[in-house]
């Protein structure tokens, strides 16, 4: 990992700029957000060379700010559309669709629906945001789902209710399914396609309630998916076959932020936690298959305890989920060097990785090993 | 009352009008001041001052984005000092002690190069000379520390001592790069108009490689003094400096240096540069002439840095104790036109007298904010360089600073998060700092609650825990999202607000006839048992759904369970008995004898309580109707009940 950059702001995400996959290009754009500052921001990043010719001895420099905009209330998710647009939501409970002119180097908002996310009598914040362009989904605190549609003014569809509690993070199973977790440690499937507002799945950890944080899905095997939450246990689950998670790992000592499993390389997976730290899953198998599948329901609950990954730089290796295979390992490793203040968000697109702190602090690695 | 160290500044608060009375309340950063009318005690005639409250604050550098890098940079190498081992050899710890010393130090000048960088490009002349001041301060700030880690961290014996002295002075004299870059890139150095002052300037900081190369451009282009050029340069080649690394004792360093020494006098004494009056002047100038040095006060610039220059020719084996001797000699022989005495030059001398205490008062005086010195003090106090010295604070002076510090930085909208880190290090009352700031942190998204509460709970903070919990539950109550407010009360296992919310629930269910959020009361699971209520609406919902899957016979044993092991308040045991009914009026016996005999004995208990007599008053006749017609039923599906129980039974047991 870099050097920290510090940026003067808590950044609560930090999200890459999509590349052409046939170019195969590295990223070079990103976008962050802020939270908790008296004036809040989304900007955008650059960590090519444009301009600037004082590159030492192959070193790279820090980020470039290309440009920023103020932002009402915490950026509490952003995600892109495209290589243009990103969607943010707010803790005001807006959902805003931001343009980045790239010969400009400027920011405009092209789209804003304000206090989308509401109770009764008050704003709600929303939490997460997905998208399918050209639509989008949101959750919030108010236990709504929303659907819009980008350049359509209204709200496509409105699921009141969806959940009494806390929505937390929204995913797109496929183009008409989203997946939510929520703040008693639910997972509900929601078929767009019908009119009813109830879940056509609920999926849970039985007994323990641990509110779940983040979820994110499998690139090419759209039933699985990986959350984590509270506890700071990855949890990586088969919608199709049950309703209990297939595999349980200790990964953090706090809250879990998010998760990615990278978006080409799938064996890969990315955690980052309120306890500072950012966790690097690889899983090897011999098999076709990666060991995130491999391994049955049986002996899930008993790879609870098999693992826990201690401090510093070494990495550990574990035969996860040793019972089924012992030739599938899991190996983690720490990306970032001891660290105090939560890691709020990462993402990772080709072998670029980048996160953001409440230590002010943005790191990016140019090579991960992937 | 105590001495007052200085007198303390005015500061005209825009807004109030001249002559009126003000009226203030201390905040931990900030003053708030308003405008009152003053009345002898006894007549409290409304207030009739401004309407306005002004916040009046000390330390406006936390609100600087490029000075927040600085806190937040500091604050991880704070948290990574206090982790260091105590069982480390002294030697390598006090290795340990220079290199975190000198990573804030690096901190601080990023800090400044990017203020520097800044208070160029702005067009806004108020905001440059902001930046101006701020970099000059981030200056003195180095300065005094870098003084610091020599003297105290470092603690350097006599002849290392000037070497890192010299390192010092170069290191916070740079601008002698800068000329020496002018004069070199220029067509022909040796007769730039500098040329003379940056090879003197090399001489007076002791780089002397680098002043006879300057001296060689020169020498070329006069091959008729060729001779005393290469005279000086022989000179200079030859002066001794000591190695701490190599095998030389002090003593035989001294007596070298006192050979050549004389070699540089002698050279004075014959006129060997009398022709040249550059070149005697420097020949002066390593003899250590105090005149001569004095009259470069231009080059110099700073009594401290004539200070280690005439160290460096007068007595090179200087011990730390004979410093603060030199250093106020120095300091009155160089003052004496200015006659000024700045705060900056009384810390540094405070510093060469190794009066520890002095620097950090005088520092605390000057500066506006405290993280110079709570970060200095930490870092002496680690070194053992402390006393402890108990203030009439309560606590000792690391601690009284570092929580200073860190309260400042609790009132900042975004910073707060780093201040717990440094509440955590301060043993005696930072807890208690922290419980009090800790739950007034304005809580606006459940994201922002998680990660205070997440601070509290590693902590063990439960009183702080159950209160924020509390917090989010009661605004998700405001807000009808009763699921969420009982998910916060769970968390907090806060029995009695789970009870009112239970009670919400029930009173929604008794009134809709369905419940709402059943993914949550579905889902208790042990959270169940918190309290007597909850219990009671998971148990049943519990009852509508067996009900709901026709297995009445579960249903019905959990249905009378609920009233004979009390866990249904007793204002809902008529709603029980009323779902009772459907199970009685089915055709398969599904109550048994004993079960019914529950159920009436239930009744019964009911009925009496309510006392038939009196209630007719203050209820209206219809629901009184509704009631009594409802026991009556109630009474007959009983009985018809029991007779085909008895029967059913009796019939099994033939």
């Amino acid at each position: 990992m870099e050097s920290a950059t510090y940026v003067s702001q808590k950044i609560s995400k930090t999200r890459w700029r999509p590349v052409s996959y046939s170019a195969l290009q590295q990223p070079d754009i990103f976008a962050t957000g802020s939270w908790d500052n008296e004036e809040n921001k989304v900007s955008v990043w650059s960590i090519g060379d444009q301009g600037r010719s004082d590159l030492e001895d192959g070193f790279e420099g820090d980020p470039q700010l290309l440009c920023e905009y103020n932002h009402d209330g915490d950026v509490l998710d952003l995600q892109f559309l495209d290589q243009e647009r990103f969607v943010t939501v707010s803790s005001t409970g807006a959902v805003t669709i931001f343009r980045h002119h790239q010969n400009s180097q400027t920011l405009s908002v092209t789209q804003q629906w304000a206090k989308a996310h509401r109770f009764p009598c008050n704003n709600a914040p929303s939490t997460g945001v997905a998208c399918s362009t050209p639509e989008v989904v949101t959750v919030g605190e108010d236990g709504r789902i929303i659907v819009f549609r980008v350049d359509q003014e209204g709200v496509v569809r409105v699921i009141d209710n969806a959940d009494s509690s806390t929505l937390h993070a929204v995913t797109y199973l496929r183009t008409t399914e989203v997946l939510t977790v929520n703040s008693i440690g639910q997972l509900k499937l929601w078929d767009l396609r019908q009119q009813s507002s109830s879940p056509s799945q609920i999926l849970s950890l039985s007994g323990d309630r641990v509110p779940l944080y983040c979820v994110d899905r499998h690139p090419n095997q759209q039933h699985i998916v990986a959350t984590g939450g509270q506890d700071g246990m990855l949890c990586v689950w088969d919608v199709r076959q049950g309703n209990m998670p297939f595999s349980l790992m200790e990964a953090h000592s706090a809250e879990m932020w998010e998760v990615h499993f990278h978006p080409t390389n799938p064996d890969h997976l990315f955690t980052c936690s309120e306890d500072g730290s950012l966790l690097h899953w690889e899983t090897s198998s011999p098999s076709e298959m990666p060991s995130f599948l491999q391994g049955g329901r049986n002996s899930s609950m008993t790879s609870r305890s098999a693992m826990a990954p201690a401090g510093g730089n070494q990495s550990i290796v574990s035969a996860w989920l040793r019972g089924d295979s012992s030739k599938s390992r899991l190996e983690t490793t720490h990306m970032l060097p001891t660290q105090t203040l939560s890691v709020n968000s990462l993402d990772v697109l080709g072998q670029c990785l980048v996160c953001g702190t409440d230590g002010e602090a943005i790191f990016i690695n140019r090579q991960v090993p992937v | 009352m105590e001495e007052v160290d200085v007198d303390p500044t005015v500061t005209n608060i825009p807004g109030i009008r001249h002559g009126k009375h003000m009226g203030f309340a201390w905040g931990p950063g900030d003053i708030l001041v308003y405008e009152t009318q003053f009345k002898p005690s006894g007549s409290l005639l409304p207030d009739a001052g401004g309407a306005f409250i002004h916040k009046v604050r000390k330390d406006e550098d936390i609100y600087s984005p490029i000075l927040r890098k600085l806190f937040n940079e500091s604050h991880h190498i704070f948290v990574g000092l206090q982790t260091i081992k105590e069982d480390v050899p002294s030697k390598s710890k006090r290795h340990q002690f220079v290199s975190i010393s000198r990573n804030y130090r690096s901190v601080i000048r990023a800090c400044m190069e990017e203020l520097q960088q800044v208070a160029v490009s702005t067009r806004d002349t108020e905001m440059a000379t902001q930046y101006g001041n701020q970099v000059s301060i981030l200056l003195a700030i180095e300065l005094i520390w870098n003084l610091c880690e020599v003297l105290f961290i470092e603690a350097a014996p006599a002849g290392t001592l000037l070497l890192h002295l010299l390192d010092w002075v170069r290191l916070h004299r740079a601008d002698v790069e800068e000329k020496a870059k002018d004069v070199l890139q220029s067509d022909s150095p040796a007769e730039h108009h500098n040329y003379w002052d940056v090879v003197v300037s090399y001489v007076l900081q002791g780089r002397l490689e680098e002043a006879r190369q300057m001296l060689g451009k020169q020498a070329s282009l006069q091959p008729a003094s060729r001779d005393i050029y290469k005279l000086m340069d022989g000179l200079l080649s030859k002066m001794p400096f000591f190695n701490p690394a190599g095998t030389q004792t002090l003593t035989e360093f001294d007596v070298k240096w006192k050979n050549w020494h004389e070699e540089v006098d002698r050279c004075l004494s014959d006129n060997s540069f009398a022709s040249n009056g550059h070149l005697e002047l420097i020949c002066k100038i390593l003899v250590g002439d105090e005149d001569t040095l004095l009259e470069q006060k231009e080059l110099l610039g700073t009594w401290y840095h004539f200070l280690v220059t005439r160290l460096l020719y007068c007595h090179p084996t200087v011990k730390p104790i004979e410093l603060h001797y030199y250093a106020q000699s120095c300091l009155t022989m160089f003052l004496d036109s200015r006659s000024v005495q700045e705060p900056l030059d009384s810390i540094l001398l405070a510093a060469f007298e190794f009066d520890i205490y002095l620097v950090i008062k005088d520092c605390s005086i000057v500066l506006n904010n405290w993280w110079f010195v709570a970060h200095l003090t930490d870092l002496l106090d680690h070194c053992k360089l402390l006393h402890s010295h108990n203030l009439n604070f309560g606590s000792n002076m690391r601690e009284f600073l570092l929580r200073e510090y860190a309260s400042g930085l609790f009132t900042h909208h975004s910073l707060w998060q780093c201040a717990v880190d440094y509440f955590d290090h301060c043993p005696e009352l930072g807890r208690a700092c922290l419980e009090l700031q800790i739950e007034r942190v304005p809580l606006d998204t459940e994201r922002k609650a998680l990660k205070v509460l997440r601070i509290c709970e590693e902590r063990q903070m439960s009183e702080q825990v159950r209160s924020i919990c509390k917090i989010m539950a009661m605004r998700a109550l405001r807000n009808n999202r009763l699921g969420s407010a009982l998910s916060w009360s769970i968390r907090a296992k806060d029995a009695a607000f789970a009870t009112l919310i239970s009670e919400r629930f029930l009173q929604d269910y008794c009134a809709k006839g369905t419940f709402s959020d059943l993914d949550l009361i579905d889902n208790l699971g042990p959270a169940m048992l918190l309290s007597d209520r909850l219990t009671f609406l998971g148990k049943y919902r519990e009852f509508h759904k067996l009900y709901g899957e026709k297995r009445y016979k579960e249903a019905a044993k959990l249905l009378l369970s609920l009233m004979t092991a009390k866990i249904a308040p007793r204002s809902f045991w008529m709603t029980l008995l009323t779902d009772s009914l459907p199970l009685l009026e089915q055709n398969e016996v599904i109550f048994s004898a004993d079960q019914t005999y529950d159920l009436m004995y239930c009744l019964e208990e009911l009925t009496s309580s309510l006392d038939p007599a009196a209630p007719g008053a203050d209820r209206p006749m219809q629901e009184e109707d509704v009631e009594q017609t409802k026991v009556e039923l109630l009474r007959l599906s009983l009985a018809r009940n029991l007779s085909k129980a008895i029967v059913k039974e009796g019939t099994v047991d033939t």
